[in-house]
């Protein structure tokens, strides 16, 4: 059994499998630390709990550069190593955009942006619905919150109280016009509770998920490098 | 004005009962009918959701309640649900893996005084461009009823397109129905054009076969109806040969003639007035109908 250190610091090899980088660029991959730490600490998921009905979901939105996600789905015991150095080859069920039907663990095929965000909104309130406990994480990027469906999901998941939503917006300063004030703005203006933190500091993301919100949605700004 | 409930106001009755009966059902609403089903969503605040003139979300949020494992039932105007919202519908529905049931009201131009930005001829045409969908285009209101019931069990996709047109009975029957026997020909209509039909072919040796569920096509029933004379006359209320790909595939291997009937697919129609002047300028009142059947059937 690996332990949860070595495990994370096996990340960079994973994903520099798939991208052919040396381990340092492969570290830097924007999404990796928030992906970890919500697999390893935040959500209950695993390849046993997959199919519960009740179970905490991540909805990747930001489907592009999934290798981080890869990496952590391979760590957590969804995929096998083997398979990584042959992503997105036709054999291969692992594309450069993940595919639900295909690669176990992913709960929402993404790739186009601007729909995992709408889709968890209805995914929570499917749950509140069944009375189920499990929450909802959705993963979207700061240029991705330009698609204005993103602003449909963030006015009403507040007017309703989705405790159980949460949206952490990975930002490294890729949107082509900017947040004038902020992300996390957007997001209070309308009713959530918010948290800006660094996207490396583990201890900062697992204090910012595990954040008490009652009543409202949560969003969390994981801040990172900007694009280069 | 009808003193029955028309096909609008029969879907909604029947939303209410079956909300009130199935806890797995949840409603998704983009204010088009929302008023209406205020009491079911004082009864049901978890299962039943406005969420305002967002069409995006009201199709994502239908397919997070799929994915959640209720049973949605999506619903607002054609146009905006389909036209709209078709990325949605895609992405969100179909390449996710999961269902819906998703039930328009305004069919081709039933608001014609509203132009065209409320007209979405082109919606079944949309929808047909996806794999595996039900598509039902209900004649009656009873019918209505009938299909939505059908609809909900399960996790199919299912395209209900409700009209304000509608034919004076309902025919409840599944696959293409026939209505009348004849020789010279077969006349399929979808929906609320059967009796413009059965006028228009008033004296006609034809067979004509009515149809409420246009997907999956009939093409056995089809067949069966074909006699010695294959020509066939397709008349359905949105784009002009919507179907007509299915009559080339189900008489693959029979000589056949086909005449396409429906909206207009070279021009927009920006005249406001009725539903009557729109019948018109498409060619789809029974006397344009009648005509039309006369020219193709000439022998």
């Amino acid at each position: 059994m690996t332990t949860t250190a070595t495990a994370y610091a096996d990340l960079p090899r994973l994903i520099s499998l798939m991208t052919g980088d040396d381990k340092h660029q492969a570290a830097a991959e924007s999404t990796v630390d928030v992906l970890w730490v919500l697999y390893d600490r935040v959500l209950d998921i695993s390849p046993e709990n997959f199919h519960d009905p009740g179970r905490d979901r991540f909805l990747l939105s930001k489907g592009h550069g999934p290798m981080a996600y890869y990496a952590v789905l391979t760590v957590k015991g969804f995929l096998d190593e083997a398979e990584l150095a042959d992503w997105s080859s036709a054999r291969s069920r692992l594309g450069h955009h993940p595919d639900r039907k295909r690669a176990p663990g992913v709960e929402i095929s993404s790739g186009s942006l601007g729909h995992g965000l709408p889709i968890a909104l209805g995914a929570a309130l499917g749950l509140r619905a069944g009375g189920h406990s499990g929450r909802v994480v959705t993963l979207v990027g700061d240029a991705e919150l330009d698609e204005g469906s993103n602003a449909e999901a963030i006015v009403v998941a507040a007017r309703l109280g989705l405790e159980n939503l949460t949206t952490v917006v990975v930002d490294n300063q890729s949107s082509t016009h900017g947040w004038p004030g902020g992300i996390a703005r957007r997001f209070e203006v309308e009713g959530w509770a918010t948290r800006t933190v660094s996207g490396r500091d583990h201890e900062a993301l697992y204090d910012a998920f595990t954040t008490e919100h009652p009543g409202r949605p949560l969003a969390v700004v994981a801040v990172v490098e900007p694009k280069g | 004005m009808p003193t029955t409930p028309n096909m609008r106001e029969t879907f909604l009755a029947t939303t209410e009962e079956i909300v009130d009966a199935d806890p797995d059902v949840a409603v998704v609403l983009a204010d088009i009918s929302a008023a209406q089903l205020a009491g079911v969503a004082r009864r049901h605040p978890d299962r039943v959701v406005n969420v305002g003139i967002r069409e995006q979300l009201l199709v994502s949020t239908g397919a997070g309640f799929a994915l959640a494992g209720l049973r949605p039932i999506v619903h607002t105007f054609s146009s905006f649900l389909v036209e709209r919202a078709f990325e949605q519908i895609k992405l969100d529905l179909v390449h996710q893996y999961v269902g819906a049931v998703l039930v328009s009201y305004g069919s081709s131009y039933d608001m014609p005084a509203e132009g065209r930005t409320h007209q979405s001829p082109g919606d079944v045409a949309l929808i047909d461009s996806l794999p595996c969908w039900y598509v039902h285009v209900p004649g009656h209101p009873d019918e209505a009823r009938r299909l939505l019931l059908d609809s909900v069990p399960g996790d199919g996709r299912v395209y209900l397109r409700l009209s304000a047109d509608q034919n004076a009975e309902p025919h409840l029957g599944v696959g293409f129905q026939r209505v009348r026997t004849g020789r010279n020909g077969v006349v399929l209509a979808v929906g609320a054009m059967l009796d413009r039909v059965l006028a228009a072919s008033e004296g006609l040796d034809v067979t004509v076969l009515y149809a409420s569920t246009i997907r999956p096509f009939d093409a056995a029933g089809l067949r069966a109806a074909v006699g010695e004379v294959a020509d066939i006359v397709l008349v359905e209320p949105y784009l002009k040969g919507t179907s007509a790909h299915h009559v080339s595939e189900a008489l693959r291997d029979v000589p056949h003639r086909l005449l396409s009937l429906g909206t207009l697919r070279d021009t927009e129609v920006r005249t406001y007035g009725t539903r009557a002047d729109h019948d018109l300028a498409h060619g789809l009142d029974a006397g344009s109908i009648a005509l039309s059947l006369k020219d193709f059937l000439r022998s």
